[in-house]
């Protein structure tokens, strides 16, 4: 399970981003994306800030859940009152989708990976809709303290070490 | 005054007398101040340091007044290791609900510091990463402008600054207080 998680401001403009990878079931806690994916997740997020676009006045709810869906890859979303986005890309099996193009294998990863019950494994079931929630509503309060810091000028690069490692505490913890 | 009677003045004052306003516009307004300092000054962070004392300086002519009256204690302290019990226990408290400890006394009963537990202007503050701000930058500074400021309105000549911050990643943030010279009333000149 490897995780891609990166804070968009109000203009479209990314703020900040991380790779990381699941410390549950073992996990060594890396990102395992191919070297190509790792590339590739960034057009896939932004690609999807468009459904973000269309979803987020749907509901009422900071967290929108998953929103969208690349070949392995789902992204989950999450609002701030201020419209900075918060996106999470997930992917169930490394190897899957690190190949742009490999739909066919991934396809077939995914669905076997959806028996498994493993917090991720299937990135629509509550229990990792949960785990998410509450991935994002850690890193929402430390990016209030975050833009609270009188020397960061909002809407620009969190450049900060200390929020780096709380977003990375905060993936250790639930995902 | 024995301290913890100091320390129930505070105490008392602080709740009953004094206006109270949210923590974060504090912490908000005052980081504002200095990063607009430090911008103002293209992050001549000695010019900031100056600027800072010198408001706190201002300050402190104009809080003195208000802390007497506050605080009732319409009496001079006997010695300088009152005032530092007083400036701990009834000052910090009552204008900021922090007590810091005082400490450190040289052995001519002339300088201590002032260790603070807490600082409230320094919440959710992390220093810019500029390589210099770490080693040059004193973020609370106002602080010792005020303290110069307030006591030398009640004849004391001190100096102040700071020794160590956590903002710069020591383990406390401490104040060295020096009293250079009781100021002498002085006589008018006369008109001859």
């Amino acid at each position: 399970m490897s995780y891609y998680f990166a804070i968009i401001g109000t203009q479209d403009n990314p703020l900040f981003e991380h790779e990381f990878g699941t410390s549950k079931q073992g996990g060594d806690g890396q990102a395992h994306f191919g070297e190509q994916a790792r590339h590739l997740n960034q057009f896939v997020l932004h690609s999807s800030l468009d459904i973000v676009e269309e979803v987020q006045w749907t509901t009422g709810q900071l967290y929108l859940k998953v929103i969208d869906k690349f070949f392995t890859s789902y992204i989950s979303c999450f609002m701030t009152g201020g419209n900075v986005k918060f996106l999470l890309l997930h992917q169930p099996n490394a190897t899957a989708a690190s190949v742009p193009g490999a739909g066919a294998s991934g396809a077939s990863t995914s669905s076997a990976s959806r028996s498994s019950t493993a917090v991720g494994a299937n990135p629509t079931s509550p229990q990792t809709e949960e785990a998410i929630k509450n991935f994002f509503y850690e890193v929402y309060d430390n990016y209030v303290k975050a833009i609270m810091n009188p020397f960061y000028k909002v809407n620009t690069e969190i450049r900060s070490p200390v929020f780096r490692q709380r977003v990375a505490a905060a993936g250790r913890k639930y995902l | 005054m024995a301290s913890s009677k100091a320390s129930r003045l505070g105490e008392e004052v602080w709740k009953t007398r004094m206006d109270k306003v949210n923590a974060e516009l504090v912490v908000l307004t005052y980081g504002t101040i200095v990063a607009q300092l430090c911008k103002d000054f293209d992050s001549d962070y000695i010019e900031v340091n100056k600027q800072l004392d010198k408001m706190g300086y201002n300050i402190g002519l104009r809080l003195i007044d208000d802390y007497l009256a506050k605080s009732n204690t319409m009496r001079r302290c006997s010695n300088f290791r009152e005032t530092a019990e007083m400036i701990a226990r009834v000052g910090f408290k009552i204008f900021l609900n922090i007590t810091p400890t005082v400490t450190n006394w040289t052995s001519d009963g002339k300088q201590f510091s002032l260790i603070f537990d807490e600082n409230p202007f320094a919440d959710f503050v992390e220093l810019p990463d500029d390589g210099r701000a770490q080693d040059e930058l004193w973020y609370s500074n106002i602080l010792c402008g005020v303290l110069r400021g307030a006591l030398e309105m009640v004849q004391m000549q001190v100096e102040a600054h700071f020794v160590s911050d956590v903002l710069r990643g020591n383990d406390t943030t401490e104040m060295r207080v020096t009293l250079i010279r009781y100021i002498d009333d002085e006589l008018p000149p006369e008109d001859d």
